[in-house]
């Protein structure tokens, strides 16, 4: 269960700031680990905005979860220069490799696939982060091996 | 007609003095200052094609299809976005542009289903034949539909993200229930927090279906029956805002009513009931043919018009042999057009030679009438809809418009996002007291029934503050009037510290809110039901007109003291001369010069004395003296307060004849049923709750055969009264002979302009919006003093709860309508709403089954626990006739008027495992009391 009455606690800090939207929600992520659903009508209520628009802005920004993140977590870029390194196949194979798919989280709750929007290492491209540690010029071939090496 | 197409401007219209002249295409076009390009162009006749703009919400600019070209100007800016500037020569086709449209249009069309929708009318439009890039690569086109909505479905393959629906719903609407779910190729337009639309915020308006330029969002009836043949301008027959629909018709049938742009009452907008709850009208349930019975327990025998209307007069000639000239009657409808009712009312005087009518407004809206014809001189609300876009403080007191007024809502809620300040008086949390984008100021949650406290304890806070109006009251007012009101108003058992005791509203807030009405601006007061259905309603009535007089809040755009009329026709039943007292525009039977031209026009010698009114009707008949009813569109045995007695008194009639739509609770005593006519069958007019005349046009001839009025006269005939018209339009024009407000009304005025708002006469030929401009119409104000008197209805020991009734959007009053309709979706029963605290004091917890009894009766609701409700209150809504909410009402009502006290009745309320007795027998009677002989 979410405790929500922690989460009215923090919604109460930002209802008066201008733009107190996005640190609020980054306030949430921060005591919960994401953006728990059943604090949506808290946010909504608090800034006193449709829980719709909470949820647009929540989806928007990559940065926001909505659900608990995985043990490990894996991040791969999707913005242009990686792209043209072919992240898009990348990412398909390590959906098949890790059994999850991307901006999800497997159900025993062992990993996390990600979106970033540029690691500002695009001359590397294309880059995998794997729990903080950024991979450069990544294949699925050597994925396999970082996320193996890493378990072993 | 003149109204077959609306034109899309593109962006909204700039209202400013300032004009600006450009040349666009070579045409020369003068525009007011801020318009866009786009509108420029195309009120200058000049077609740009475009994608995201739609005129009913601001520019977004985000398609990039309306491309121009601007002398002076590099680049290719986009018209939706770009105003006017004098002296800007615009070209909005050229080589360049035509290939960028194209190219544009080709990537749309690439993620696009092949099959035609509106958007490949635009690539044609555009110049793109098939696409370059196939339909192989990453593209949304397996997408899900989402089917969960009644009437509409989102299919989002066809989506172009152009966000009109989004914006659609926050920009009209005001529900903010939709949003794009995340970014770049992965974002998509989402409901509520990814939800379907059923379960999400969204209330069925139907505005971003009207707005989505691709049918991504579509009519599921629309997309089966196919493309309309033609269309028929009408007016909404639910509420009192009278929105104007265009019907799109196929083959006779409706294929769907689409708010109509030009209709002022409504510009365009709609709620989920006038848009897609109209097919009751259609339902299996309508009864088709005459049917007639010697006793309510026989079983109906459907029989010819000309049996069914000689088996009534006959009988109604007999009792009134027997039994008096007096000993019958009949009520009118709100449901029913202006001329519907005119000829009811003419048949009961001119026919029945007695003043025996009324009116289901009696137990609604009379107050209103009362309240406002005494201080102000006109029965009527001072303003239009559109006033209140001026307005900087409303006030609301006993309404609950995003449920009941849904379309006035949203421009309320518009406004009030511009920044206008919002005071609700309200023992309910309501849905304007707080939702996006819109907070209350001041909230006063009061006891029920001590509205008449509050309103003095607002005004003693502006006389005693020195917040009035002096000049505007030496003006305008009757200065010993006003001076005897001050020393009352003035006493200290007026002030916000003494009332506060009984309104349980702390001093100060009330204080508060008194300061912002008197000092913020122009204010307005909306009111409803909740206001007139109490022993003090009128009192309450004549309270708001004085503060509003004190303040100098009347008489100009943007203030006003103005009543949320209940049902489509509620202003106009009663303007037709539907009360016992009263002829067609509230001139007194008594008087000898009105009734001398009601007799020549009529031809008959009128009763000068004053008829029954509905309570009294009931009681008579209970004591045997009134025999004999013809109630026209209106189900009394559900809708009346005290059902028992009200079942008593229809038991005890020789004869009651009932005109409806459907056998409805009234009809199981019936012993004539007159099949009615739905709005899609009827020509005529209704006026809506800002006095505005609208017509109402036939889709398809009567299904049951005759127009409900020529059902009217014909019973006159019967009886010897000859009554005659070709048309409904010959009613009007009578109407019009007979009524000093309304001397210049005729269908024809009403087809050229739309709508006209009365008085429409030789002073204001074409109608006159806001009333009182350069003086009150009965002379000078009248104040009048509103002493706070108790209801007897108090909770007690064995009653301590006060019960409160009220109506939720998707259902409108007594359901006969809509409970025929898919809004069931959203209520299929009404429950009661109980405060947490009350609830756990009962042991009772939410969807429990429990007994609600009063000193009237008892029945049985579902409970839902809110923290809407104020603890000690608790509320149910009054849709469905088995929930019996007028079993445990009381017979208390307004001191003036009658209008029943519906808002205040001390219960107790307790955990049950069973129907209430009256429920069981209602149970069984229903089935007993319908059968058709086949
Ligand atoms: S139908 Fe109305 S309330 Fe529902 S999503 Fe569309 S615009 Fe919003
Ligand atoms: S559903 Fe229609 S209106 Fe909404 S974004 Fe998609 S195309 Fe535009
Ligand atoms: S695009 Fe991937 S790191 Fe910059
Ligand atoms: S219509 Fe102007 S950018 Fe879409």
């Amino acid at each position: 269960m979410v405790n929500t009455d922690k989460a009215v606690e923090v919604i109460n800090q930002y209802i008066d700031i201008p733009g107190g939207l996005l640190e609020c929600l980054h306030g949430i992520q921060s005591v919960f680990g994401f953006v728990p659903k059943e604090t949506i009508d808290d946010i909504a209520d608090g800034f006193n905005i449709s829980r719709a628009e909470v949820h647009g802005v929540i989806s928007y920004y990559h940065d926001f979860k909505t659900s608990p993140r995985g043990k490990k977590v894996v991040r791969i870029c999707q913005a242009e220069a990686c792209q043209s390194m072919g992240s898009r196949d990348l990412t398909r194979r390590v959906e098949e490799i890790l059994g999850v798919k991307i901006d999800e989280t497997r159900v025993d709750g062992a990993v996390s696939l990600e979106t970033v929007y540029c690691f500002g290492n695009c001359a590397l491209s294309p880059n995998v982060e794997i729990d903080g540690k950024l991979h450069a010029r990544v294949t699925s071939d050597n994925f396999e091996k970082l996320v193996k090496g890493e378990e072993a | 007609m003149t109204y077959e197409h609306d034109i899309d401007y593109g962006t909204p219209a700039k209202k400013t003095d300032k004009a600006v002249t450009v040349e666009i295409d070579g045409r020369t076009i003068t525009v007011p200052e801020g318009t866009s390009v786009m509108r420029a162009a195309r009120e200058g006749g000049v077609d740009i094609p475009s994608l995201c703009a739609t005129d009913s919400i601001k520019e977004y600019g985000s398609c990039r299809l309306c491309l121009i070209e601007v002398d002076g100007v590099r680049g290719t800016p986009a018209s939706c976005t770009t105003p006017v500037s004098e002296g800007m020569s615009v070209k909005t086709t050229s080589d360049r542009l035509t290939q960028l449209r194209r190219g544009i249009m080709e990537l749309y069309i690439s993620d696009h289903p092949d099959d035609d929708s509106p958007l490949h009318d635009m690539a044609r439009l555009v110049g793109l034949e098939g696409n370059r890039y196939g339909k192989d690569g990453h593209n949304h086109l397996k997408t899900i539909i989402d089917d969960s909505n009644p009437y509409f479905s989102f299919d989002p393959a066809k989506c172009i993200l152009c966000a009109r629906c989004v914006r659609a719903c926050e920009e009209v609407q005001g529900t903010f229930a939709l949003t794009i779910d995340g970014r770049g190729f992965d974002s998509k337009i989402a409901a509520g927090t990814d939800q379907d639309f059923l379960s999400s915020d969204c209330v069925s308006c139907g505005a971003c279906v009207q707005a989505c330029p691709t049918d991504s969002l579509f009519e599921k009836r629309a997309m089966e029956m196919g493309k309309p043949e033609k269309t028929v301008i009408t007016t909404c027959a639910y509420c009192g805002v009278g929105c104007g629909f265009k019907a799109e018709v196929k083959n006779d049938e409706v294929v769907s009513m689409m708010p109509w742009k030009e209709g002022q009452a409504n510009q365009g907008h709609s709620c989920v009931k006038g848009r897609f709850a109209w097919d009751y009208a259609i339902h299996e349930d309508r009864i088709l043919n005459p049917m007639i019975r010697e006793n309510i327990t026989d079983p109906w025998q459907k029989v010819g018009w000309d049996e069914a209307i000689d088996f009534a007069a006959k009988r109604l000639m007999d009792i009134q042999k027997e039994h008096g000239r007096k000993s019958i009657g009949g009520i009118t409808s709100s449901r029913c057009t202006n001329e519907e009712v005119f000829v009811v009312q003419k048949l009961i005087r001119a026919g029945f030679k007695n003043n025996n009518v009324d009116t289901c407004a009696r137990v609604c809206h009379s107050p209103t009438g009362y309240g406002l014809r005494e201080t102000l001189g006109t029965s009527a609300g001072t303003q239009t809809f559109d006033s209140v876009m001026d307005t900087d403080v409303m006030m609301v007191i006993g309404a609950n418009p995003p449920d009941a007024h849904p379309v006035f809502a949203s421009q309320m809620k518009r406004r009030l996002r511009e920044g206008a300040k919002l005071i609700v008086i309200d023992p309910r949390k309501t849905g304007l007291v707080k939702s996006p984008h819109v907070k209350a100021d001041f909230h006063l949650p009061l006891q029920p029934g001590t509205n008449v406290a509050m309103i003095n304890a607002i005004a003693h806070t502006v006389m005693t503050e020195g917040l009035m109006n002096q000049d505007y009251i030496n003006e305008r007012c009757d200065t010993d009037a006003f001076n005897d009101w001050l020393d009352f108003i003035i006493q200290p058992q007026n002030s916000p510290e003494v009332v506060s005791e009984y309104t349980g509203v702390n001093a100060e807030d009330i204080r508060e809110a008194a300061r912002l009405y008197a000092t913020g601006g122009n204010a307005a007061i909306y009111y409803g039901l909740g206001v007139t259905e109490h022993s003090q309603g009128s009192t309450m009535v004549i309270g708001m007109a004085n503060l509003a007089m004190a303040t100098g809040n009347i008489g100009r755009l943007g203030v006003g003291v103005n009543p949320l009329r209940g049902q489509n026709n509620v202003q106009g039943s009663c303007d037709m001369g539907s009360f016992p007292h009263e002829f067609p525009g509230y001139r007194p039977v008594g008087n000898d010069e009105a009734r001398g031209e009601f007799e020549e026009e009529w031809g008959v010698d009128l009763d000068p004395v004053p008829g029954y009114r509905i309570p009294n009707m009931f009681d008579a008949a209970v004591d045997g003296k009134y025999k004999a009813m013809y109630i026209q569109g209106e189900d009394v045995a559900q809708s009346d307060p005290n059902t028992h007695h009200v079942e008593a008194a229809m038991n005890a009639l020789d004869l009651l004849i009932v005109q409806d739509l459907f056998l409805n609770e009234t009809a199981r005593f019936a012993h004539v049923f007159f099949p009615g006519t739905s709005f899609l069958e009827k020509n005529g007019t209704f006026t809506n709750a800002e006095r505005r005349i609208s017509r109402v046009r036939k889709v398809m001839e009567p299904v049951q055969g005759m127009d409900e009025w020529e059902i009217t006269c014909r019973l006159g005939r019967a009886m010897g009264y000859d009554m005659h018209y070709n048309n409904a339009s010959e009613i009007m024009d009578e109407i019009a002979r007979l009524t000093p407000t309304f001397r210049n009304v005729s269908f024809d005025l009403l087809d050229e302009k739309g709508s006209v708002q009365w008085p429409c006469n030789e002073k204001a030929p074409e109608g006159t919006p806001i009333m009182h401009i350069d003086g009150f119409v009965r002379g000078k104000g009248n104040f009048i003093l509103t002493e706070y008197v108790p209801t007897t209805e108090r909770s007690t020991r064995k009653f301590p709860l006060i019960l409160t009734t009220g109506r939720i959007l998707s259902q409108y009053n007594v359901g006969a309508q809509t409970r025929r309709t898919k809004n069931n979706v959203w209520h299929d029963k009404d429950v009661l709403d109980i405060h947490p605290h009350d609830a756990e004091n009962r042991g009772i917890v939410d969807g429990d089954m429990v007994m609600i009894q009063s000193r009237m009766g008892e029945t049985v609701l579902e409970a839902r626990i809110t923290e809407n409700m104020q603890p000690g209150v608790v509320y149910t809504t009054f849709h469905m006739p088995e929930s019996g909410a007028n079993i445990i009402t009381t017979d208390n009502s307004d001191w003036a008027t009658s209008c029943p006290e519906y808002k205040v009745t001390a219960v107790e309320v307790r955990q049950t495992n069973r129907k209430s007795d009256w429920q069981e027998e209602f149970d069984d009677f229903s089935e007993s009391t319908r059968h058709i002989a086949e």
